[in-house]
């Protein structure tokens, strides 16, 4: 019971912070109360299927497959089915992070894993299509191109700039986080 | 919406072959995939309270406000903040920027606002922190925020 308390600890403040603006502020506290509530259930929709593959995936994909597709020898492919995998995801930014992690502790490398974690977050093609029917086609492609160049720019960088010992702590805590 | 349901065919779909295959390991995924959300509950939920109170205190109207068309250089650092800590989803995000649009924010202004709302996660570090640990984690999100202003540098020149 304390241990759970102790891990919503943050939550329960910003909960009780949310109640206080009611009293304070009563229409921002209404509509941040409407918001997130509205949040909460688009999260509960989109999260159950991710979850699950991620289970799935966890389950029955082997390391050495996951290597060979996506490992520090995939090369190009690596990179194309790491973006093909983002693009084709749904839901927020924050529910690609658990999947990132089981990426890495199956072995993926990181630079692509970097790339699953730029095309989750801007190239989604659902979200493409929404794009292009508010702001125009024009703008849509214009931006995905640039992103394509951006994301594999960003991921190539990190992946140097880290260290070694950089790297092994991540994979280190992707084995510890799923 | 039409992929959320796609998503929920494909998992049902691979969770009924997984099943048939091999019960012991499905029940393991399910398992993991409880896991796994657990685990990082606590932190979703404080980033969608966050977002909540943020987006009831900051309205559409403040924003268009701040990053006008001839807002230039500053309305464009505005943007770019302001995409940076809030996070929305794509389906609220672009009819938002298509309405700012309407209601006189630049161009430029809101395509760096779309890429940093995107890219960049303020509200979303600590959980990105805890799978990538601080150094990458700073790296993605700085390079992603400067990046946004060569996007919308691009979408200027390309679309006037």
């Amino acid at each position: 019971m304390m241990k759970l308390l102790k891990r919503y600890r943050i939550a329960l403040v910003l909960a009780v912070l949310n109640l206080l603006l009611l009293v304070i502020f009563p229409t921002i506290g209404r509509s941040s109360i409407e918001l997130t509530r509205n949040n909460v259930r688009e999260m509960l929709m989109v999260i159950p299927p991710i979850f699950m593959l991620l289970g799935l995936l966890d389950v029955w994909v082997k390391r050495e497959t996951m290597i060979k597709l996506m490992g520090d020898n995939s090369g190009f492919s690596g990179a194309v089915i790491a973006f093909l995998m983002g693009s084709a995801a749904a839901g927020p930014l924050y529910a690609a992070f658990p999947i990132a992690g089981i990426l890495l502790k199956k072995g993926s490398k990181l630079s692509n894993v970097l790339i699953f974690i730029g095309a989750w977050s801007t190239t989604k093609i659902p979200l493409l299509l929404f794009e292009a029917s508010s702001l125009g086609w024009e703008f849509m492609v214009t931006r995905f191109a640039v992103n394509l160049v951006g994301i594999g720019t960003i991921a190539f960088v990190i992946e140097k700039f880290l260290a070694v010992e950089d790297k092994k702590a991540i994979y280190k805590k992707a084995a510890t986080m799923n | 919406m039409m992929f959320t349901i796609v998503l929920y065919i494909l998992a049902l779909v691979l969770l009924i072959v997984s099943f048939i295959k091999d019960t012991g390991k499905t029940k393991m995924a399910l398992k993991k995939a409880w896991k796994s959300f657990e685990n990082i509950l606590p932190q979703f939920i404080v980033i969608l309270i966050i977002v909540g109170i943020m987006l009831a205190a900051i309205s559409p109207e403040v924003i268009s406000r701040l990053i006008g068309n001839q807002s230039g250089w500053t309305g464009m650092l505005i943007a770019a903040v302001i995409g940076a800590i809030t996070l929305v989803p794509g389906f609220v995000a672009f009819p938002l920027a298509a309405a700012l649009l309407n209601g006189g924010a630049g161009l430029m202004q809101i395509a760096v606002f779309i890429s940093t709302l995107m890219m960049v996660g303020i509200v979303t570090i600590p959980v990105e922190i805890s799978y990538f640990g601080k150094k990458a984690t700073f790296l993605r999100n700085g390079m992603a925020f400067l990046f946004s202003f060569v996007v919308a540098l691009v979408i200027g020149v390309i679309l006037r």
